[in-house]
This record gives structure tokens, sequence and C-alpha cells, in this order.
């Protein structure tokens, strides 16, 4: 819905209503590999928003009509659940999921070797188990390692944020609140050793100069959630490896 | 469930080459230098039961778009305010890799991109389709037809989407006793518009940025880039639209080409 009003969003400090400052991410807690039956899978938990996300593939989808020649055909579906959200969301998909799942498929692609792979189809399945601002990005983030848990040969992981425009403010990473009574929301993935942006989007007013500064912003943010990804990834597989040496 | 679309086979990269090779040479097939856009046609009044409607061709793309105005409840959260709905539909006689159904992924992110900018730039003064503050507003439903498909349907929807709902008229309402709302035969009023904004495209192929693609240059692009800008130059959308990526330079030079674009695209609405 629209946006701009009254509520406080930024006291006289600069702090917002998490008491973080205006470059701040929310804490950033990852686990990779946590499902059993998944090829790959991952859990990333920024603030109080939770996203569960796993891979399927390269498999036989069954249907032939889908498939590519030269390349593995990539599906992805973004999904809320129903418990997800303050009012319970219908878990049919809604017409904001649908696009959603494009975008997201399209944060991926660039990432993903599919000439690997022809004639067979990677099956990404994002859930939203609890949302609280920037899912779409939690959802690549998570997305991105849940491929790599699989083995997919990757260019690069793909981090995402979301950059807020509040109180004539720019800010890093919004929550629910500051999206719903912030002016703008521009979400962004990016895959940063290659300087590649592979999902962006605006909702809301921004000056050329806001933007701008926008996108730098988004950078900043990309590159700590890469961080965090590549970290979660060590820990997984350094751990595997012990557990291989016993 | 988003898939991969089947679009991007082998023969294309025999057409690829043709394409990056003119472009290389700063033409394109037909014709254009890398940063124009093609030729607008834009007719309004042309659906006698819509309050609005305008036919876009741009270029051999064609879009209808038709405002009804309906009365309606408001949503809970907005009592006060008239309300909008945007759909697009992408009709089989448009082209073959439309099908028969309810709108696929692509119709849905046309329609909330436009949706999109001008709810954000509030470009529609909701608050005066109200006709019973809480109870009883106007919705205006803007539903985008896509007739003929060459490319770039997103502006073409965009242009017709505000020339629709520049010259559209709906009836004076009038509020009787116990609520009864009479609407006038004879008085009309405007769909009030406080501002204006269009979006414009942008192809991403190889190194090269194009404007206002065609479906040929479409099928062989990187990626599309779309901004929403309004009549005083700011951004009120951005929607990176395909399967691949751009960098912060590509971004920067694709909103200096938005910027001349959508001054163009201003210059030919009625």
């Amino acid at each position: 819905m629209s946006k701009g009003s009254d509520i406080k969003l930024i006291d006289e400090n600069g702090r917002r209503i998490d008491g973080r400052s205006v470059d701040e991410v929310r804490p950033i807690k990852i686990e990779v590999g946590v499902l059993k039956n998944a090829n790959g899978s991952a859990i990333v938990e920024i603030g109080k928003t939770k996203v569960l996300a796993a891979v399927y593939g390269p498999r036989d989808p069954g249907i032939r009509t889908i498939l590519l020649p030269n390349r593995a055909t990539i599906r992805c579906r973004y999904h809320m659940a129903p418990f997800s959200t303050h009012e319970r969301k219908s878990p049919a998909p809604s017409r904001r999921e649908i696009e959603l799942s494009k975008v997201i498929r399209e944060a991926i692609e660039p990432s993903v070797i599919a000439e690997a792979f022809p004639r067979t189809t990677i099956d990404i399945f994002i859930e939203i188990l609890n949302a609280d601002g920037g899912t779409r990005t939690a959802g690549v983030t998570a997305a991105s390692l849940a491929l790599a848990d699989a083995g997919i040969p990757l260019r690069d992981l793909v981090a995402g944020i979301a950059v807020g425009k509040v109180q004539d403010t720019l800010v890093l990473d919004i929550n629910e609140s500051e999206d719903m009574y912030g002016q703008a929301d521009m979400p962004m993935a990016a895959m940063p050793s290659i300087g590649a942006i592979t999902l962006l989007q605006l909702n809301g007013v921004l000056t050329e100069e806001e933007f701008m500064k926008a996108l730098d912003l988004g950078w900043k943010g990309v590159k700590t959630v890469y961080e965090a990804q590549k970290e979660a990834l060590r820990k997984r597989y350094v751990e595997l490896k012990n557990i291989e040496v016993i | 469930m988003s898939t991969t679309p089947p679009n991007l086979p082998v023969v294309s990269k025999i057409k690829k080459d043709t394409i990056l090779g003119m472009i290389s040479k700063s033409t394109r097939v037909d014709g254009r230098k890398l940063s124009d856009i093609r030729s607008i046609e834009i007719k309004t009044d042309i659906i006698p039961n819509a309050n609005g409607s305008a036919h876009v061709k741009l270029g051999r793309s064609q879009v209808i778009v038709g405002v009804k105005a309906e009365i309606g409840s408001p949503y809970p959260d907005t009592p006060n305010e008239g309300v909008l709905i945007v759909n697009a539909e992408f009709v089989p006689l448009a082209s073959p890799t439309f099908e028969p159904g309810p709108p696929d992924e692509r119709a849905i992110e046309l329609a909330r991109v436009i949706d999109r900018s001008l709810r954000e730039l509030k470009a529609i003064e909701l608050d005066k389709l109200a006709i019973i503050p809480g109870k009883r507003v106007w919705t205006v439903f803007v539903d985008i037809y896509v007739i003929d498909h060459d490319g770039n349907l997103v502006d073409a929807s965009s242009l017709g989407t505000i020339a629709a709902l520049k010259t559209a008229k709906i009836p004076k309402a009038k509020v009787e006793g116990d609520d009864r709302i009479e609407l006038s035969d004879s008085e009309y009023m405007n769909i009030p518009l406080r501002s204006i904004t269009l979006t414009a495209t942008i192809a991403k192929i190889d190194e090269y940025l194009v404007a206002d693609p065609v479906l040929e240059e479409e099928a062989v692009a990187d990626t599309l880039i779309i901004f929403s800008l309004d009549s005083e130059g700011r951004i009120t959308g951005i929607q990176k639209s395909g399967n691949g990526y751009l960098s912060s330079d590509d971004v920067r030079k694709a909103l200096e080409m938005a910027k001349t674009m959508t001054k163009i695209y201003m210059s030919k609405l009625p």
C-alpha cells in the first residue's frame, strides 16, 4: 500500500526504531544443509525475518516440454507460510508471490552455470517462515546458499539486501515497520566478486541523487551479507571434513 | 512456480550475432540509433463503453487500455480513499507465446510495475474518489490489453494507462438521503491526477544499452531495466526484468537514457 506517515522512525540521535544506526544491517544467522531430503538447503535469519530455501536437482522433472537442449531449466517458487505474517496469509499464491518468484529466479539465473546440466531442472523452493521486511532479498540469499550446498557450480554467491528511505533518510536493511511507514523500499541483490547487480527494484519515490546513494548503500549491505554467507558455508564444510576424519 | 522461459535456445545465437554486429556499428535491426525510441501513435476514447480508453502503437507493439470506474467499498485500511486496480491481459491473439488462461508472471509483473509507480507517486488523488467516506468509493479499474507484441510492452502499456486515465470521464455522484447514490447522466468529472509518471525500458545486450527494444532484441537481451520517472525527473519505480545482470555503471547509464525517453513519451501524451 502507499507509504509516508507521521510515525517517528528515526530519533534525535539518528537511531532507528530497533536501535540500529542508518547503515547498520540486522544480526544475521545462517545455517546451511538443514534438510535431509533436499540436495541443498539453507535457513537465513536477518533480524526477525526468517527464510528457508531448498534446492532439488539437477533432476528430471517428468515434464518434457520445459526442458532446454543447451542448459538446465531453473524453476523457482517464493511462498509465504500462512503463519509468517501478522494476519494469516492465505496459502494460495498471490500476485505478489508470482511476481517475486520471477524476480528471484532472475536474480539467481546469472549465477548458475546452467549449461553444465542440459535437459534437467534445478528447482528452488523458498518458504518465508517469518516476515519482517526484506523477505525477497533474504530469499535470494538463502536460495544461493542452497544451490552452493547442492554442489551446483556457481559464478558467485548472490547476496541480497533492501535499502529504504524513511523520514527523508536512506537506511540499510529495512524492517517491516520501516517498509510500511517509510517512503521507499529498494531491494537489491548482486554477485559481489564480479560487480553484477542481479536484482533491482524500487517501490517508492527517490530523486536521482538519492538513488545513486541508495545504490552505494545497497552494495555495502550486499557485501555484509556476502561475508555472512561465506562464513556459513565454511562452517558447514569444515565441520563435515572433521566428521570424515573421525 | 517461475520457470526459465524457453525462448532463449540455440537459434537465437545466430540472430544475436547479427543484432550485436549491427549494434557495435551503432545501428539496430530497424535502423534506429541505440538511444532512439520507435514512432508512437496514441488514440483515445476508442471504447465507447469504457470511462476512458487508449490505443497505443509503439512501433508495431499495440496495446489497448480501458479504464472502468465502478462504485464499491473502500479497503478497510484506507476507508476514505477510492481504489485503484491495475490488471494486464496478454491475450493469445497478440503473440504465439501467449496462452489463454489467467495472467501469467509476465502479465502480473507488467501490471504491478505500472501499479506501483502510480501508487507510490500518489499520481491519482484517491481521496477525491470517495463518495460516502468509509462506505462507498469509486474503484478505478485499469485493464491493459496487449493485442500485438513487438517488444517493450511495458512502455506501451504505461503510455496507454496514462492516456486513458487522463481522458477518462466518470459521472458525478450525488448522495441522497439514506446514503443512496445518484449518478448524473449529464455531468462528468475527470479522474483527479496530481502528476504523471511513465516507464522507460532499456535492454542490455552484451555491453550495449538500447532504448525501447523490439521483440528480436528482447529475445537476445541479457536483461531489461525499467525506470519509472515523473515529470520532474524523480524516480518512481525500478524493475530489473530478465535473466542477466547489470553493473552499477550500466544502471547509471540506463537512467540517463530513461530520462531522455520519458521526456519524449510525455510529449506524445494527449
